[in-house]
């Protein structure tokens, strides 16, 4: 079964000058296309990649970056709420149009289903303390 | 049945008064009736917890050797300007201050991320905070540039004190125009989007005391998690309103000034808030406790939602314009049911005040009573009322002719 998946990989210091997109076209058969890549010697690297070939590469491709020491994230984004932030004040029932920030109407507390949410991110900057926060 | 303080405080003392919140005091007046409940209940506790842009705070940073005369001069805390036109080392912070560099509305709506309320969170919050001094220099002060970080234990005095807070009652505010607007009452979505409300209702200090009968200069309450004190009331203070027949003012009316130690307090209860497309404030949180002096008193207390009116004001253009034109009135009650008719349009209501929040001050108070913390003072000065005679006056513009 062939995917594409987009990641975020962290290059610390020491491997930004190793081969090792080279190594996963050459030994894991990816195909892939660089969305954004900011490297230079002796910092931190960052690359965001689309990379597409065969489940089975694909997963060992994975773990051969995360054996060589590279932080991966995937970019399925996500909004959370921050706790210790929120206020329950309520500004925002009325800009999620998903209902994942609902009032209870007893406890007059803000819930947050976090299976409701589309991730559209219209609460983020509204909310009063910036409780709500995005993930990447 | 009339009590003074005293005798109240003397109960706090010996672990006897009974302390309710302004809750739970409907229902037990609902229960028993005004005249037992009053014989009964010492004190009823209050609470808030809103953004308050008319809040800040005096710092005293201490003396830099050699010295430097911040009075005057330039100062910053991380990067957010602060008031130095006062003595050699003290500064003042405002909740509303941004940094210069901030792009306030150039992109509409700004975000204000980061203004003089986040920075009081921070020193709250005994987070260091960054210190950028520049000064003309003097023989007494020689020393012209000054960068450190401080740390609110290491000030000599860290004073909030806030020039008008806890406002008796306030509009709700709607959009009739046909784009969305960004305003101090938070993001209002065309053709009455939705209605937004700031105030905690049958919890909020002053619609329990609508008289001021007891809250006066001098007063001690809960601020931000400490001990503080009312100051004065504060500015806009417009005590002769329109009132419901129990009292209650239907419009915005009273407002406090307070102040309170900022070391004692909690960044919990003091909230540096961002509001999109108008700017930056704090977020904070008031409690005050009423002392049941007689039935008349006990009576105010026992204000609930439905019995509590608010002006609903269009914000795209009748508040801007300054005109008194009003949409209707609508009950608290109604509000925090989500939803209001509004010309006869259902819509959505959203708080910008914490009603959760607000009862958590109002038990913390009752709790901070109940183990003899805290006690009641007499007011030095009552608040103005109703017979002061005050006006709420606009800005009378006059021409300046060259
Ligand atoms: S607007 Fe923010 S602080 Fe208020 S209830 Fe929603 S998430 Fe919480
Ligand atoms: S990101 Fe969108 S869907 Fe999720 S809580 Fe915020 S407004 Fe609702």
């Amino acid at each position: 079964m062939a995917i594409s998946k987009r990641v975020v990989l962290h290059f610390p210091p020491r491997l930004v000058e190793q081969p090792i997109i080279y190594q996963l076209v050459k030994d894991y058969n990816l195909v892939l296309n660089i969305l954004k890549a900011s490297v230079t010697p002796k910092e931190e690297g960052l690359m965001v990649l689309e990379l597409s070939g065969a489940r089975e590469d694909y997963d060992r491709g994975i773990q051969y970056l995360q054996e060589t020491g590279v932080r991966i994230q995937s970019l399925g984004q996500n909004v959370m709420r921050n706790d210790a932030r929120c206020t329950h004040c309520g500004a925002c029932v009325v800009i999620c149009p998903t209902g994942a920030l609902a009032l209870d109407p007893k406890t007059r507390m803000v819930n947050f289903y976090e299976d409701r949410c589309t991730a559209c991110e219209l609460c983020v900057l509204p909310c009063p303390p910036r409780a709500m926060e995005v993930h990447f | 049945m009339a009590k003074t303080i005293a005798e109240i405080n003397e109960k706090i003392r010996q672990g006897q008064a009974v302390v309710v919140t302004a809750e739970e005091v409907i229902g037990l007046v609902a229960k028993k009736g005004v005249a037992r409940a009053a014989r009964e209940v010492d004190v009823v506790t209050t609470g808030t917890f809103s953004p308050m842009c008319g809040s800040g705070a005096f710092f005293n940073l201490g003396h830099s050797k050699p010295r430097i005369k911040v009075g005057g001069g330039r100062a910053y805390l991380n990067d957010v300007p602060a008031y130095t036109g006062i003595a050699a080392v003290d500064v003042f912070l405002g909740a509303t201050a941004i940094p210069d560099d901030d792009p306030r509305n150039r992109v509409h709506p700004g975000p204000f991320n980061y203004g003089g309320g986040h920075v009081i969170e921070e020193l709250v919050a005994r987070r260091d905070v960054r210190l950028v001094v520049a000064a003309y220099g003097t023989d007494c002060y020689p020393r012209k540039r000054l960068e450190t970080w401080i740390n609110i234990k290491d000030l000599n005095e860290a004073v909030l004190f806030n020039m008008r807070n806890a406002y008796q009652n306030y509009n709700v505010a709607v959009n009739l125009s046909d784009k969305t607007i960004y305003t101090y009452m938070g993001e209002l979505k065309p053709d009455l989007g939705n209605a937004n409300y700031c105030s905690a209702g049958q919890l909020s200090p002053l619609l329990n005391d609508p008289y001021y009968k007891t809250i006066g200069i001098g007063t001690r309450i809960f601020l931000a998690g400490g001990i503080g004190y009312v100051a004065w009331h504060g500015t806009q203070h417009n005590p002769d309103v329109l009132r419901s027949p129990g009292g209650v003012p239907r419009r915005g009316a009273g407002t406090l000034a307070v102040i309170g130690d900022l070391k004692q307090m909690n960044p919990r209860w003091l909230a540096g808030t961002s509001m999109l497309g108008y700017g930056c404030t704090i977020t904070v949180g008031i409690g005050i406790p009423i002392p049941i002096l007689s039935e008349e008193i006990l009576r105010y207390t026992a204000v609930k939602d439905e019995e509590i009116f608010a002006p609903i004001v269009d914000y795209a253009e009748a508040y801007p314009q300054r005109s008194p034109d009003i949409l209707g009135e609508v009950s608290y009650g109604e509000l925090k049911g989500g939803r209001i008719s509004v010309q006869g349009k259902e819509v959505l209501t959203a708080s910008l005040s914490s009603y959760p929040r607000a009862v958590e001050i109002a038990n913390m108070l009752k709790d901070w009573i109940i183990k003899g913390e805290f006690l009641l003072t007499e007011p030095v000065v009552p608040l103005p009322g109703v017979e002061a005679g005050i006006t709420f006056k606009p800005l009378k513009e006059r021409p300046i002719e060259e």
